[in-house]
Formats: structure tokens, sequence, C-alpha cells
């Protein structure tokens, strides 16, 4: 009796298509992942780490430490999408090489596209608006902190279920946008683009807990005397976030809800037969995708406006204006998403207003750049990391915004549209804008939540190398689109002449990389050589973070604040007002206990997913069950908290500053 | 915000009229054959809003507690629901893509 | 508005406020109600995007069953009444929290999910029909988008009554206390919003699919 190995099927897989086979850069992955996750646990059991992991960082619902596991994950998978990039810079970096087949190009592309802004430029953004959001308002934590644990674990399990396709059954290979007909089950069979519709999914939702989070808490918990137009910079941006992500995520769950549906129970939303649309998918992916961009990029704003006005000794220049552009922006996000689509056929009356309100765009956000400019007039600038990496934002961010102009316009679109011409564009506004905010924050308050500064000098070398090697990499793009090279494309022939600033285009990615390298490097050196300051006030801030100490205390304020303007602790430093603490100002603190329900849905969702994407409905009906069992445990959750005594925040008070005695 | 104890006038009225509300979308959709389609479309679809604003202010008590910012938020929320509805029929059905 | 409190739990946010309805007494309270109204603002949203797919594929029958085959008005209008007269016996049950009786609150609850339940069956029941009538989700994107719309409201509504059920059996076990009364308030908002999204699938799904001309 002969038995074909690769006909056996358990459960309806291919048993050789689960594990992916054939090429050795996966199984190289493979084999690191598994000694990875060997050494780690392995580690950990040496050390007798565990009960310390569960107790300090997989059961916190301390938004800082949220807020750190949030960018460790980040940095991680910036490590990751920045492969991607590498790998397909390789590939095109010379005529017709096969380094990469078209099939793993399309694979590489895809992840770095989802990894890049779903996995890197969300979690880095929601970690510091985790960490500083609450300091900035005067407040303890936020508004929901069990829900805000589950929403860092809900993005952990999506992103671990994309990346494990990799090796197990096979990445996605649509694009990040995925668009049908190719994403449907007739063009591609395999479950690689299961794993986009699921993980993405997971992870979606822990991004609408965050946002309904942050609006609650910034309506609801600021101190006394900080009234809404009294907040700082950086929380406007994270409360009009929040409101974009409450207003477009759902959009995205029923996208890919409807996409699940498709590829997996036969239905005809996308389809070509039975009456489907594919152009819908398109619709609805982009009615959530525009809003997205503009997710990663208000926060990043806020940021700039933070370190700009600190850096330039001086109060943010038209401060209501600025109020004003981001809510305008955030508005019109929602009126412009089928810019990204205008050559699918809506016709010239459609094109036609959406190139207006894609234009009309330009204008509040051009507002905020000079404010941004005038703040830095007459103010005594220094040119810290951070400074550094916000002054150089505003012309590359420029040279992002006007091509962006340029496709604005409809007509010429169907020039532009799919080059790298428009490659070139969105990675010169998210990468000036959001990249550069997110190193700019890391530099800025780094000392605030550990004590110690990042290394300026290795900063530079970060600085120079990435700035150079992003432009060497990204500009000659454009001249490359306008000649005809197409985006997604695996290799290029010789005739076409492209291939000299591609080249040059991959050197520049490698030094881009290194500059990765440097900041990495920076962030080892700091944490064993550089020295413990704790200053609570390193930079001689404006805002509410600087008045407690460095590292911040796990209550955040020994006694909440009361503001009295805007720029909140540069008025009390000023007037010499709140800075002291005495002793008879010391009260008992509530603190929210920590919990186990969130780390335990992020496995209960990723095992559930699991199933799923590989189609074993009945296991993933029951570990579906799984998650309710979950949601029914925290209705019973009564837990209220626990107390700290006077005394031990007198303690903890104590070490960085004098607590004065009673005032009779 | 103390609530007058006693019989729930507000709830008996909403329920009444949306009771009515709904029966007369009812009779306007399938017994007036004298209106065209357009006008019982756009008619239905009022007494639609009308019923839903109705719930949502006697039912739901939508102007207690954070008043304002509730208000704001489903006021935003229909908005934004308009823009998806209205914004997908046009975007899908113009042009020549549409069969 | 400001946190004087650092507990958010058990202190009442300010003592002169104390005619406020039980669930909202504490500022967790407070911000658990308004952090689900804006919960409900992603559900409008939500909805919105499966109205708008049904607005696009809902004529396209693919040559297969058109909601004149299939729609059963009668049963329909029944739905709506029973879905109707169960958010308004909802309101009765907050209407008695807020005087203080817990008996008239589950009562009433208790009325409430019985009428809900009465819907679901019957919507179960109208899916069945239309499987039997070689009405499939397959079968075309017309009905791709009526099951996906129907059934995700449907799933709304079996979720909510577990949902509610739970929280019967915290206010056996608990009575009623500011923690219970916001957990009582908050599952009746989602009741009243799930029939508020019905009215717009009874009108636009329905109605919608029978007029004529």
């Amino acid at each position: 009796m002969d038995i074909n190995i690769t006909e056996v099927r358990l459960m309806n897989i291919k048993w050789d298509e689960f594990f992916v086979t054939g090429d050795p850069l996966i199984l190289g992955a493979q084999i690191s992942i598994v000694l990875a996750i060997v050494g780690i646990v392995g580690g950990l059991t040496y050390f007798k780490k565990w009960k310390w992991l569960w107790k300090e960082w997989l059961t916190t619902v301390d938004h800082k430490r949220i807020g750190i596991m949030y960018i460790i994950s980040a940095v991680l998978m910036f490590f990751r999408g920045g492969m991607d990039g590498l790998l397909m810079k390789a590939q095109t970096s010379r005529p017709e090489l096969n380094f990469l087949d078209a099939q793993h190009y399309n694979e590489i592309f895809t992840t770095h596209g989802v990894i890049m802004i779903l996995f890197m430029a969300m979690p880095m953004l929601i970690g510091l608006m985790n960490i500083i959001i609450p300091l900035q308002i005067g407040a303890r934590d936020v508004a929901y902190p069990q829900l805000n644990a589950l929403s860092f674990w809900l993005f952990f399990s999506g992103a671990m279920l994309f990346n494990i396709s990799f090796v197990i059954g096979g990445s996605p290979d649509a694009g990040w946008t995925s668009y049908f007909p190719l994403a449907g089950k007739e063009f591609s069979p395999g479950i690689g683009n299961n794993y986009y519709a699921i993980a993405l999914q997971i992870s979606g939702i822990g991004t609408l807990m965050t946002g309904i989070n942050f609006i609650v808490t910034i309506l609801k918990m600021r101190t006394k005397g900080m009234t809404l137009l009294r907040m700082p910079m950086f929380t406007w941006t994270t409360f009009i976030t929040s409101i974009l992500i409450v207003a477009a995520f759902p959009i995205f769950t029923v996208a890919l809800g409807l996409m699940m549906m498709d590829r997996l129970y036969g239905t005809h939303f996308f389809t070509l037969s039975g009456g489907g649309l594919d152009m819908l998918w398109a619709n609805l992916f982009w009615l959530w995708g525009h809003p997205e961009v503009y997710i990663v990029i208000l926060p990043a704003f806020g940021i700039y406006s933070e370190v700009i006005a600190t850096f330039s000794r001086k109060r943010l220049y038209g401060y209501n204006s600025m109020i004003l552009s981001i809510v305008g922006i955030a508005f019109l996000s929602m009126l412009v998403w089928v810019h990204h689509f205008y050559t699918m056929g809506s016709g010239p009356a459609v094109n036609s207003v959406f190139s207006i309100t894609t234009m009309l765009i330009a204008v509040p956000t051009g507002i905020k750049v000079f404010n941004w400019l005038f703040t830095m007039r007459k103010g005594k600038i220094r040119m810290t990391t951070a400074m550094m990496w916000s002054l150089a934002f505003i012309p590359n961010f420029l040279i992002g915004g006007v091509t962006g102009v340029m496709l604005a316009m409809a007509a010429a679109d169907y020039q532009y549209h799919n080059t790298l011409f428009l490659v070139a564009h969105f990675h010169y506004t998210l990468i000036p804008g959001v990249v550069f905010a997110v190193f700019a924050a890391l530099y800025y308050w780094w000392p605030k939540v550990f004590g110690f500064r990042l290394n300026e000098k290795i900063g530079r070398w970060h600085f120079w190398l990435f700035v150079i090697g992003f432009n060497m990499t990204f500009m000659p793009m454009f001249f490359l689109g306008l000649d005809g090279a197409v985006r997604r494309s695996y290799t290029y022939s010789a005739e076409t002449g492209f291939a000299p600033l591609f080249l040059v285009s991959a050197i520049g990615a490698v030094i881009m990389a290194s500059g990765f390298v440097a900041l990495c490097y920076n962030m080892y050196w700091s944490i064993r050589y550089a020295k413990r300051e704790n200053e609570a006030d390193p930079w001689n801030g404006r805002t509410l973070e600087w008045a407690t100490a460095s590292p911040v205390p796990f209550y955040n304020f020994a006694k909440l604040p009361e503001v009295k303007s805007l720029d909140a602790f540069w008025h009390m430093k000023k007037h010499n007002e709140g800075l002291e603490l005495h002793e008879d100002e010391i009260e008992e603190i509530h603190m929210p206990s920590n919990s186990g329900l969130p780390v335990y849905m992020g496995i209960v969702f990723f095992i559930a997913g699991f199933f799923l994407v590989f189609e074993w409905h009945v296991l993933a009906l029951i570990a579906g069950l799984g998650v309710l069992l979950g949601l029914a445990l925290r209705s019973f959750d009564y837990d209220e908290g626990y107390h700290v005594t006077k005394e031990e925040v007198k303690q903890i008070e104590s070490s960085w500053r004098t607590v004065k005695g009673g005032r009779n | 915000m103390t609530k007058k104890s006693g019989f729930p006038i507000g709830h008996v009225l909403g329920y009444l009229l949306s009771l009515l509300l709904t029966f007369a979308a009812a009779f306007v959709a399938l017994k007036m054959d004298s209106l065209t389609s357009h006008v019982i479309l756009w008619t239905i679809g009022a007494l639609a809003v009308i019923q839903a604003a109705l719930q949502l202010f006697m039912f739901m008590h939508v102007t207690e507690g954070e008043k304002h910012a509730q208000l704001i938020n489903i006021l935003y929320g229909v908005f934004m629901a308009a823009v998806i509805v209205a914004g997908t029929i046009w975007v899908m059905t113009s042009g020549m893509h549409y069969h | 508005m400001s946190a004087q409190v650092n507990t958010a739990h058990s202190h009442i946010s300010d003592p002169g406020k104390s005619k406020l309805p039980l669930e909202y007494q504490t500022l967790q309270g407070q911000m658990n109600i308004l952090g689900f109204w804006i919960f409900l603002g992603a559900e409008i949203v939500l909805f919105a995007t499966l109205f708008g797919v049904f607005g696009v594929l809902g004529t396209r029958y693919a040559g297969g069953p058109q909601p004149s085959d299939i729609y059963m008005i009668k049963e329909v209008l029944i739905q709506t009444v029973l879905l109707l007269t169960s958010s308004f016996t909802c309101g009765l049950a907050i209407t008695s929290m807020r005087q203080g009786s817990l008996k008239g609150l589950i009562g009433w609850m208790v009325v409430t999910l019985l009428l809900g339940a009465g819907f679901l069956v019957m919507e179960i029941n109208e899916f069945a029909h239309y499987v039997h009538e070689g009405a499939t989700m397959q079968t075309s994107a017309y009905l791709s988008s009526l099951f996906v719309l129907l059934g995700t409201h449907g799933l709304h509504v079996t979720l909510g009554i577990g949902w509610a059920i739970l929280v019967i059996i915290q206010l056996l076990q608990r009575g009623l206390t500011p923690q219970t009364a916001t957990k009582t308030f908050i599952i009746g908002l989602y009741w009243h919003f799930l029939d508020v999204i019905w009215i717009f699938i009874f009108t636009f799904v329905y109605l919608k699919g029978l007029v004529v001309g």
C-alpha cells in the first residue's frame, strides 16, 4: 500500500503546508524563534524570575508599565519591519536579481506595511500616550486601568498571531491594503491572508478600547484647575486622536469581518461572482485607512509641540489655533478617503469632491508648521537630540506634504498612482512625521521614565545616519516614480534605466538601518553606563509630568497638583507654588489591583484566532467560549483595589525631596 | 437631575409614539400605492430618524450625566454614519464600474 | 471637571449631590456610563458600515431570491413590536431601580429578556425559512449582506441577554449598590440602543425591500 505523504490531511490541513518549508531564510527564522523561546524560558527559570514577571509586568494595570511594554514591542517590530525593508531594497538594488522570488517579495512588502503601521507606529504612540497622559493631566492612572492592560494584551496577541504566519502557514501576500479580488479565496487560496483578517481584528479591538479609555480619562480625570484650554498640546492631540480611533476603527472591524466571511464562509461581499464588489473592499479599507494615518500623525504633532516649546524656552505659539487646526485636520480626515483610489472608476464628480477635501487638509497642517516656527522665533534654542529631530521634521515633512498636494489632484494622480512617487510621498510624511517624533519623544521622555538620559553623543550619530540615510533612500524614488517605476514590483529590467537610482536608494537604506542600530546601541549603552541622576526636571520642562520624581512613583503624584494656567509646571516654578510637599498634605492613596484577566484574554484570543486562521471551526468556537468566560469573570470582579498608606508615600517621596513638616 | 418618582409618563409616551411611528411607516411603505417609491423612502426614512431621536431622549436619557459630551458623541456618530452610508453608496454607484 | 477624589470607587464624588441617581454617585460610575456612551458611538459607526454595505449590495440578487420572495412582513412586524416593547419594559426596570425597588427592577428585567428571547426565536425561525427557500448567505451579495446585518444585530441581542442575566445574578447577590446600579444602567443603555438600530433595519431592510415602484 502506497501512501503519498503530501496528500495526508488531518483537520483539513496538509501538514507539509503547516510549517513553511523550502526557504533557507525562513528556516533560519524558525530555528531562531525556537532558540529565542528556549533562551527566554530558560533564563527566566534559571534566574527564578517567573513570579517577578507575573507580578510586575504580566498582570500590571499601571499605565507606565503598560506603556513600556508597548514601546518594547514596537521597537522589536521596528526591527522586523526594517529587515523587511532592507530585504526589499537588496532585491531591487540591481536589475533582475533573484535574491527573492516574486511570491517572497509579495509577502515581505505586505508584512513590512502591516508591521510598520499597525505593530510599530501605533504601539509606539499608544505607549507614549499611556506613560505621559495621566502625568500631564495630574492624574494617578487612566479611567479604566484593567481595560488598558487588556488593550495591550490584545495588541500583543494580534501582533504575535501575525508574526507567526512567517513560519507557520505562510504570510499574507496581498499588500498591507489586501485588495480584492487578489485577497479573496479564489486568488489566494492559502491561509496566509486569513492571518491578515484575524490578527488585525484582534489588535483592532484593543485599539478601540484605548480610544475610549483616553477620551474618558481626559474628560473626567484632569486635576483641579486644569480646564480643557489649559491642557498641554500632547494631551489635546491624544484627545482628538482618541476620538478619531473611536470613529474609524469600527469600520475596519466590519471590513475585516466581511473579509473573513468571504474567505472562510463563502459569502459574496467582495467576490467577483454572486454580485460581490471588489471595489467595496477598497472603499471600506480606506474609510478606515485614511483616518488611521491621521491617528498616527496627530500624536506626533503633539510631541513636536512639547519638544519645540521646551527647547525654545518659550510658550507654544498660537495655542488656540493649534487646537482648531487639529480639530480641523481630524474632521477633514474623515472626508478624503477616495483619494486612495481615484483610478478605480468612481468618475469625475466623486474624484473632484475628494480632490478638494484632500487639498484642504494642507491648510490646517500649514498653520501648525507656522506656529512651530513662530514658537522658535526669539526663543532660547537648545540643540538637544530631541530638538534636532523636531527641526529635521519640518523641511522633510514639508516635502511629503507638498507631494501630497500633487497627488491630491485626481487628474494628475492618474500618472502618479501606484508608482514609487506615491511610495516616496507617504514615506516622507510617515517617517519625518511619525518616526522622527517617536525618536524625539524617546530622547525627551526617557529620563522621566528611567531616571537617566540617553547619550547625546551617540544620539547625534543616530540622528545624522538616519536622516541622511532616509533622504538617500526615498528622494530617488520620487524620480523613479515619475520615470514609470511601479510599486510592489519585485524586479525591473536594465533597459528601464532605473538601476542607478535603485542602487542609490538601497545604499541609503543601509545607512538608515545603521542609524537604527545606533539608537539600539544608545539604549544599550545608556542602560549600562549612563549616570543615574534621577532628575525630576532634566530639561527645565513646562508641563506637569516634570513635577514628579524620575522614575515616576507608582502612584504618580503624592499630592495632586493644582493648576493655575497653561504650561502648568512652568507657572508653578515661576511663582514658586505647589513645589513643596508638606507632611499633612499626604493622604492615603487608592490604587487599582493587578489582574491576570487581561493576559488570559490575550492568550485565549490568540488561540481562537489561530484556530480560525486554520479554519478549524469547532476548536475556534470552543476557544471563543474561553473569551466569553473571561468576560463573565470580569463582570463578577468587584475588587476595589488597595490603599497605599501615608507612611509609604512619605517614605517614597523622601527619597527624592524633603518632605516638609506640617503647617499649623 | 432629580427624577420625579411615580408614573413613568416619559417612557409610556415614548413607547406609544414609537408604536405609532412604526405602524405609520409600515402603512406608508406597504399600503400607499399612490406615492412614488422615492417619496415613500424619504418618508419612512424620516419616520425612522424621528423614532430613533425619540427613543434616544425618552428611553436613553441622553441628556443626563455628562450631557454635553454624550450628545456631541451621538451627533458625531450620526454624522459619521451619514458620511459612511451616503459616501459609500455614492462612491460605489458612480462611474462605470457598478453594474 | 476635576478629580478631587483619588478614590474613584467608594466615595461619593460630591456629598451635596447625593440626590443623584445611585448609578451616578461614584466617579467610576460616571466614567463607566460616559465610556459606554462613547462605545455606543463606535457601535453606531459599526452598524452604519454594515448599512452602507447593504445599501450597495442590497439589490445585487445574482439571479437568486429577492426581498419579495422571502420576507415575511407579518412576522417582522411582530418581532418589531416584541423588541420595542422589551425596550419599554427595560425603561420601566430602570425607573423601578431609581425608585429603589429591587424587586420591580428584576421583575421588569426578566420580562424584558423574555421578550428579547421571543424576538430571537422568531429571527432564528426567519433564517431557517430563508435557508429552506434556498436563500443562503452564499447565494448572492444581497443575501450575504442581509444575513450579516441581521445576524450582527441578533448576535448583539444574544450577548445582551447573557450579559443581563449576569447582572441580574449580581443584583440578587449584592442588592442595589452604586456599582450594581451602574452596571444595570449600562446594560439598559445597551438594550435600548439595540432597538434603535432595529428601527433602521425594519425601515431600510424590510420596508424598503418591499416598496414597489
